[in-house]
This record gives structure tokens, C-alpha cells and sequence, in this order.
């Protein structure tokens, strides 16, 4: 699945990152908990929160993450944006709740750790 | 002792937003000397979590990576309250963290834990009222 699909998925705004939009993801992960991300997850490329701090771009750096998807309509400081587009990772907004979000990019193809291509 | 390439860094200890850009800088410098993806990463979030204990327990500290040719070493060392019950700190879900810390994403008991998990050898020196000297390795080979 390629971003511009998970952008139209969730009705999500592209807060960074436009010309990454077909670059093609596998998996993805949700989570507000970054130890758990860090601890838990392996070659997932997106990563969708609840949570707006500047080490959800922190963990997704270090994690080899290419977008973050703010769910429930968060939005991030304009240092988190400059930080995530020095790292050319996407960043989405989606006025989705973070279940529903999860639950339509799964049922639309996009898998977790078992379902990785 | 064989010939190694050292990276310094200090971490401010009054400020987690800037929690984590010493491991950012590595993660850049190891890409520069061409390593390995899976190492980068293996080290990367070691250094990471290790950071952000720093800065939530022990209000900063300093940060040194070796790189070897044969091994990567990670020496985090602050100034902190120590740590009181080593065995109990290791336990996954286990934290002193406050909610504050918690609600920023962290503070979960995870991170020891992840730096044991992403390295191959970790020791842990500490001093309560003192410090604590965690010493991590990445075997290259």
C-alpha cells in the first residue's frame, strides 16, 4: 500500500512530506506508548498515535519509520514537522479515532508484524 | 588497545524535548562510516532508551560511543540518584518514572530492558546518591 492510499483511507491531512506520498509501506503499528513501539516492533514503516511529542519523530527516526499518523485530529508543533521532513519521514493528521484508523488500514490490506509481506 | 573512533556527547538533563538528539547525531555518524542497517538500528534505539533514562532519572549526563572495528561501545554515564534494586529495574514494566514522563510516551519499565534486547552485552555500574555507568556493546562481526 502506498501513503497516498493510506492518506485517502483516513480522510488525512498531508502535514509533511507530499512528494513521498508513493513510497509503498508494508506494515504498520499503533501505539501512544514509544518504549513499546521501540521494544515491540520490527521493520514496521508506519506508525500511528494519539500522542504528539517531538520522540513520536524521535522514535520513528530510530526506527526507520517513513509516516506518522496523528490520529483523533492531533497536530504536531512546526519544530516536530521540520524535524520529521529532515528525516523524510510523512506526517498525516486524521480526524479518526485511533481504532477505527488501525481497523480500516488492516481491513484494507496494510498488516501488522505477522501479516509483513 | 586497538585503534577506535570516539563520539561525545552531552545530554541536557532540563529538557526532554531535546531528549534523544545525541542518538539522532549517532545514528547519522553511523551511517557516515557505512554500517550495517540492523546495527545502526540495534545501537540507535540502545543509545536512545539510555538517553531518555538520563533525562527523566538523572537530569543529563554524558555519552560516549566507541566505534571498534570488531564492536560498537556505548558508555552512558550521569550523575544521578543511582539505581536501588538493579534486578527489580530490569523487570519489563517496572518504573519509577512519574506520570508526567508517562504521558509522554515513556516511562513504561521498557527501557532497560530494550537495551539489553538490542545489544549483545550490558553492565550496569551504579552508586546510589552517586551516579550509575551503563556499558553497552554491539558485536560488528
Amino acid at each position: 500500500m502506498n501513503i497516498s492510499t493510506i492518506q485517502n483511507l483516513l480522510n488525512a491531512e498531508v502535514l509533511c512530506g507530499n512528494e513521498q506520498l508513493d513510497i509503498t509501506v508494508h506494515s504498520a503499528c499503533g501505539s501512544d506508548m514509544m518504549s513499546d513501539v521501540l521494544a515491540f516492533v520490527k521493520d514496521q514503516a508506519v506508525l500511528l498515535t494519539g500522542l504528539v511529542n517531538s520522540q513520536v519523530i524521535r522514535t520513528a527516526v530510530m526506527m526507520d519509520m517513513r509516516c506518522v499518523v496523528f490520529v483523533r485530529s492531533k497536530r504536531p508543533t512546526l519544530e516536530m514537522i521540520e524535524f520529521a521532513e529532515e528525516n523524510g519521514i510523512v506526517l498525516l493528521s486524521s480526524d479518526m479515532r485511533m481504532y477505527e484508523a488501525c481497523g480500516t488500514l488492516f481491513t484494507n490490506g496494510l498488516g501488522g508484524t505477522k501479516n509483513h509481506e | 588497545m586497538s585503534e577506535f573512533l570516539n563520539f561525545h556527547f552531552e545530554v541536557d538533563g532540563d529538557n526532554f524535548v531535546s531528549a534523544g538528539q545525541a542518538s539522532v547525531q549517532m545514528k547519522k555518524n553511523m551511517r557516515q562510516l557505512g554500517l550495517a542497517p540492523e546495527i545502526i538500528r540495534q545501537v540507535s534505539i540502545a543509545m536512545y532508551e539510555g538517553e531518555i533514562n538520563m533525562v527523566i532519572h538523572a537530569h543529563g549526563g554524558v555519552a560516549d560511543v566507541n566505534v571498534y572495528e570488531d564492536r560498537i561501545e556505548m558508555i552512558l554515564a550521569d550523575k544521578g540518584p543511582g539505581i536501588k534494586d538493579i534486578d527489580l529495574a530490569m523487570q519489563e514494566g517496572y518504573s519509577t518514572a512519574n506520570e508526567q514522563v508517562r504521558a509522554l510516551g515513556f516511562g513504561a519499565g521498557m527501557g532497560l530492558p530494550n537495551m539489553k534486547r538490542y545489544t549483545d552485552e550490558m553492565k550496569i555500574e551504579t552508586v546510589v546518591g552517586e551516579g550509575t555507568t551503563i556499558t553497552m556493546y554491539v558485536n560488528l562481526k
